[in-house]
């Protein structure tokens, strides 16, 4: 009888399997990447992150180690897609039917994975499989958008979705609502989420219209100073060897940064931006000729959401200047090869208006 | 030089031990007896049981991923879930043969999987997570640098070996080897109580002569006095400094080369692995990835045995103390980079020298093999109409099953019962997609004149190109002949780095130019894209085919290879980049049956406007 040997696991055990995550709070570097991701967790209205840049950055353990760190939320029990009780989406069919005594719990904020092999029926919803066949009943199963409402939608390689799925994300990403109408069934269901999507440019260009849904774009590059790619490679190598103690040991700082993020959320509807911020970021979208009121607009929400998660009493230029890059790179009317020099361009703009 | 069946071999075992902690083995080699020799190695080296699964290029996502098991569900009148390739390879391997044609979304999902150890199936009703904590073996069979396996699974997998330079014979003379030794490569893991040096016996024989022995022996034994939690942080950091200097990037590299040395240590019966671990590490996982040679030991200003030396701790001084530390980290990475150095691959100089080698054509394939995969083959299916499109008849069939018992109610009779909205086409890609060819004269007479206006007018031509989501490929030619710098792509990243980099200088080798460009417009008619010539020249040829110089039997040639153009009846639209408009140029355009177009007069608006019009044309 042979041994198994360590690290091969029984393929005929049972098939659940408990997965920890690698601590936000243990990423090393990538600034822009974590302030981007922590801004649309203040406030979900700046339209999602778009990560883009290099193999091996961690994208993914960023996105995943943000999951396990986000407060958790309240919801009606029983909503499929986790409706605020204080306020249910307008189009919910589910607390629009048991309206007056709505029951909460705590649940964690979804952050759900869109996997590259998904079937449309799972992504929008479709006739319960189960339900039909053993009961013959018609009922609705919520997909992932409802699983996602009122969280994060994560899609890996972005740019290798199909392009029939891009056509139903972009749609839901803009109006909030998804609509299904296949096999019977006629349904509307809130699905309102921070889309966040994360792929190499070498892979393939990203369709400008799915782009621009994005509220910030990242580009993350791997370090190259060797005390932080050490650093990288051994925290990882320690979370490998003991995922649980290496979590432990940074459940703390994980602790503080949930702590900052509550905060910000109540300080967020406090915190007007003043005129003169207001005004800046319009001179900055002007002398980059971007296209519309959109650029403005995520430029404002997010220098105030960073000035939430900062604590600051007021949205400051410097709140604004910080966080342009990330919010305008990817909207310059631009020569689309120039794919380095958008963030340039920003940052030329940027000392132009503001001044060295 | 160490030897690379005797490496390939080393590597086998260690990615029996731990089959998804490693990720695989990129294996390059041709298929033939040396291949099938090393695998039979690896499969005898895992338990029996273990489950080992070959992925076809084509697979679905059904197979893949996992899906609605169709009889199954019909039969049992519930929804039956049925496992794809990469839940039934949990534990053991998935192996892809020709993974240089793997197409990018399977190589995406492959991916995802490594990352996770999971699959998810989000697939036709089912919602399930299942483990998949393989191992994957991607065969390599591309010739050439070009051909290469998709790079995002190729950066996932800790090993990449080499089988082309390994002869049948070679493979005989250590299996002898293994038969007189049974320590090496035995099935079952070797038990603690082997002395540790019998595991390393096979993989550290070369490095080890070009050590220092005695220091090597030294270090151990400081470290011996440090923790196991010690000598576990500075192999990492001295892992990292490696990878440095080899330049492999992506901090993937020193991650998975840490693993290993600690699967390697786990094989040699320690809770921790040595210093021999570390250096077979660099060796197997981070020398094959070396993008540049490690700057040489009489280089680096530490000579090898100073730290040694030093190594007596000072408490009394911080400052000391951390500096010694970081020495002893010095002296084990030069160690690390030595035995790294004897592990690359000899043909790595010849590529440095031809210049910096790129990242675009490794991951140039990439592109190409998508395009192949939508060369008229059915790309999945979508719900429509059958009179619109092909009927895929087990796609609607697995539409309509699981609805059965429920239309029974509504009528009668036992016949499968399939409405409008169960009916699925067969998807195929689009053959309107247009693939823009740019051939450019980068020759002395055109870099005279003016190269630079040229890249600037494909440049523009290429911003042109993405806003139609078009593909670009570009082919160049100088010198003695013609080469497809960026086959066709839509990474307009990519188009853009290939551009830049392009040298000018040398003689026109007119023809060789429009005989490259024709051949990529056919294969690329041949995938079911429309190709469309985009050609920047002066016109002046002076080099014919066979490379020899002289004007007039190059204008011949030109001349020739135009007419052999123009039968393929392939849109085409010339430039001519010279100061003043040739007759040569002119009459050269009209062989092709192109569009003229001279640049001085043309602005760069007329110029992709002309391009425009063209591709329109062309559908």
């Amino acid at each position: 009888m042979q041994r198994r040997p360590p690290g091969i696991p029984d393929p005929f055990k049972s098939i659940r399997i408990s997965v920890t995550t690698f601590p936000f709070s243990a990423i090393v570097g990538q600034d822009e990447m974590r302030r981007a991701l922590l801004i649309a967790a203040v406030d979900p209205s700046v339209g999602g992150v778009l990560v883009f840049g290099d193999r091996g950055t961690g994208k993914s353990t960023a996105i995943r180690g943000l999951a396990a760190l986000l407060p958790k939320m309240k919801a009606v029990v029983g909503c499929p897609y986790s409706c605020d009780p204080a306020k249910p989406a307008e189009g919910c069919p589910h607390c629009a039917m048991a309206a007056g005594k709505r029951v909460s719990h705590l649940v964690p904020v979804p952050v759900i994975d869109l996997p590259l092999g998904a079937t449309e029926d799972r992504v929008v919803g479709a006739l319960d499989l189960e339900r039909a066949l053993t009961l013959g009943e018609k009922a609705f199963e919520p997909g992932l958008l409802a699983r996602a409402n009122r969280g994060f939608l994560y899609i890996d390689e972005v740019n290798l979705l199909d392009d029939h799925l891009v056509d139903l994300l972009l749609d839901v990403a803009a109006s909030g609502i998804n609509t299904v109408e296949r096999e019977g069934l006629s349904v509307r269901h809130p699905a309102r989420f921070v889309l966040v999507g994360s792929g190499n440019p070498e892979e393939g260009e990203l369709r400008p219209q799915l782009l621009d849904r994005f509220g910030l774009a990242v580009e993350v590059t791997t370090p190259t100073d060797l005390p932080t790619r050490i650093d990288v490679v051994r925290r990882r190598d320690a979370y490998e060897r003991d995922p649980a103690g290496f979590c432990a040991a940074y459940e703390k700082a994980d602790g503080a940064i949930r702590k900052q993020l509550t905060a910000a959320r109540t300080r967020l509807a406090t915190l007007t931006v003043p005129d003169e911020t207001l005004e800046a970021a319009a001179r900055l979208c002007l002398t980059l000729g971007t296209d519309g009121l959109r650029g403005e607009l995520t430029l404002m929400r997010t220098a105030r959401a960073l000035a939430a998660f900062e604590g600051a009493g007021t949205v400051g230029i410097d709140h604004l200047t910080r966080i342009a890059p990330s919010a305008l790179r990817h909207r310059l009317r631009r020569n689309p090869l120039d794919e380095s020099g958008s963030t340039a361009r920003v940052a030329k703009a940027v000392a132009e208006v503001f001044g060295p | 030089m160490s030897d690379p069946w005797h490496d390939a071999l080393r590597v086998a075992r260690l990615v029996a031990e731990d089959p998804h902690g490693c990720g695989g083995v990129l294996v390059r080699a041709g298929a033939g007896p040396v291949r099938d020799a090393w695998l039979q190695t690896l499969r005898d080296a895992f338990p029996r049981d273990a489950p080992w699964r070959k992925l076809p290029g084509g697979i679905a996502d059904d197979r893949l991923i996992g899906g609605l098991d169709l009889a199954a569900t019909l039969s049992a009148g519930r929804p039956v879930s049925q496992r794809g390739l990469l839940a039934e390879a949990d534990g053991g391997l998935v192996v892809v043969p020709m993974a240089e044609r793997l197409p990018a979304g399977t190589a995406a999902r492959l991916a995802a999987a490594l990352d996770t150890g999971t699959v998810r199936v989000e697939r036709e009703g089912l919602a399930e997570t299942r483990a998949a904590r393989f191992g994957l073996i991607l065969l390599d069979e591309g010739i050439g640098e070009d051909e290469r396996a998709p790079e995002v699974l190729a950066e996932r997998l800790a090993f990449r070996i080499d089988l082309t330079a390994v002869s049948w014979r070679d493979t005989h003379v250590h299996s002898s080897d293994r038969a007189s030794s049974p320590a090496h490569l035995s099935r079952s893991p070797p038990h603690p109580e082997v002395p540790a040096s019998a595991g390393l016996e096979g993989g550290l024989q070369g490095p080890m002569r070009s050590l220092d022995a005695s220091a090597s022996i030294r270090h151990l034994g400081m470290r011996a006095e440090g923790t196991g939690e010690g000598s576990g942080e500075d192999a990492v950091a001295a892992l990292c400094q490696v990878a440095a200097a080899l330049g492999v990037m992506s901090l993937r590299g020193p991650l998975l080369a840490a693993r290993v040395a600690r699967i390697a240590g786990r094989l040699g019966g320690r809770d921790a692995p040595v210093e021999a671990d570390t250096i077979e590490a660099a060796r197997l996982v981070l020398a094959p990835r070396a993008t540049r040679l490690p700057p040489s030991p009489e280089d680096a200003e530490q000579p090898p045995e100073e730290p040694a030396e030093k190594s007596g701790p000072d408490p009394a001084d911080g400052e000391a103390s951390a500096d010694s530390d970081n020495q002893t980290t010095t002296a084990l990475d030069e160690r690390v980079v030595e035995a790294a150095r004897a592990a690359i691959p000899a043909g790595l100089l010849a590529q440095l020298m031809g210049g910096p080698r790129p990242r675009a054509p490794k991951a140039g394939r990439i592109g190409a093999a998508a395009a192949s995969a939508r060369s008229g083959r059915p790309a999945g299916s979508r719900p429509g109409d059958p009179r619109s499109g092909r009927l895929a008849l087990v796609e609607t069939l697995r539409a309509a099953a699981p609805w059965q018992r429920l239309r029974r109610q509504d009528g009668e009779g036992r016949r499968i019962k399939v409405r409008p909205e169960d009916i699925r086409l067969t998807r195929f890609k689009l053959r309107t997609e247009t693939t823009t060819i740019f051939a450019v004269d980068a020759s002395g007479s055109a870099t005279l004149e003016r190269l630079a206006e040229a890249k600037g007018a494909v440049e523009l031509l290429l911003a042109e190109a993405y806003i139609r989501r078009d593909k670009v490929a570009l082919v160049a030619f100088r010198g003695s002949g013609a080469e497809l710098v960026l086959p066709p792509t839509r990474s307009l990243v990519r188009a853009k780095r290939g551009l830049s980099a392009l040298p000018g200088g040398g003689g026109t080798p007119l023809a060789s130019g429009l005989d490259v460009a024709t051949q990529v417009a056919l294969s690329v008619r041949r995938g079911g894209g429309t190709p469309v010539l985009v050609m920047l020249t002066d016109g002046r040829a002076n080099i014919a085919r066979s490379g020899e110089p002289g004007r007039a039997k190059a204008g011949a040639d030109a001349l020739g290879a135009a007419a052999a153009f123009r039968a393929t009846g392939i849109r085409a639209i010339f430039i001519d980049t010279s100061a003043r408009p040739q007759e040569s140029a002119r009459r050269l355009a009209a062989a092709m049956d192109a569009r003229y177009l001279a640049l001085p007069y043309a602005d760069a608006g007329q110029v992709s406007g002309a391009v425009k019009a063209l591709g329109e044309e062309a559908r």
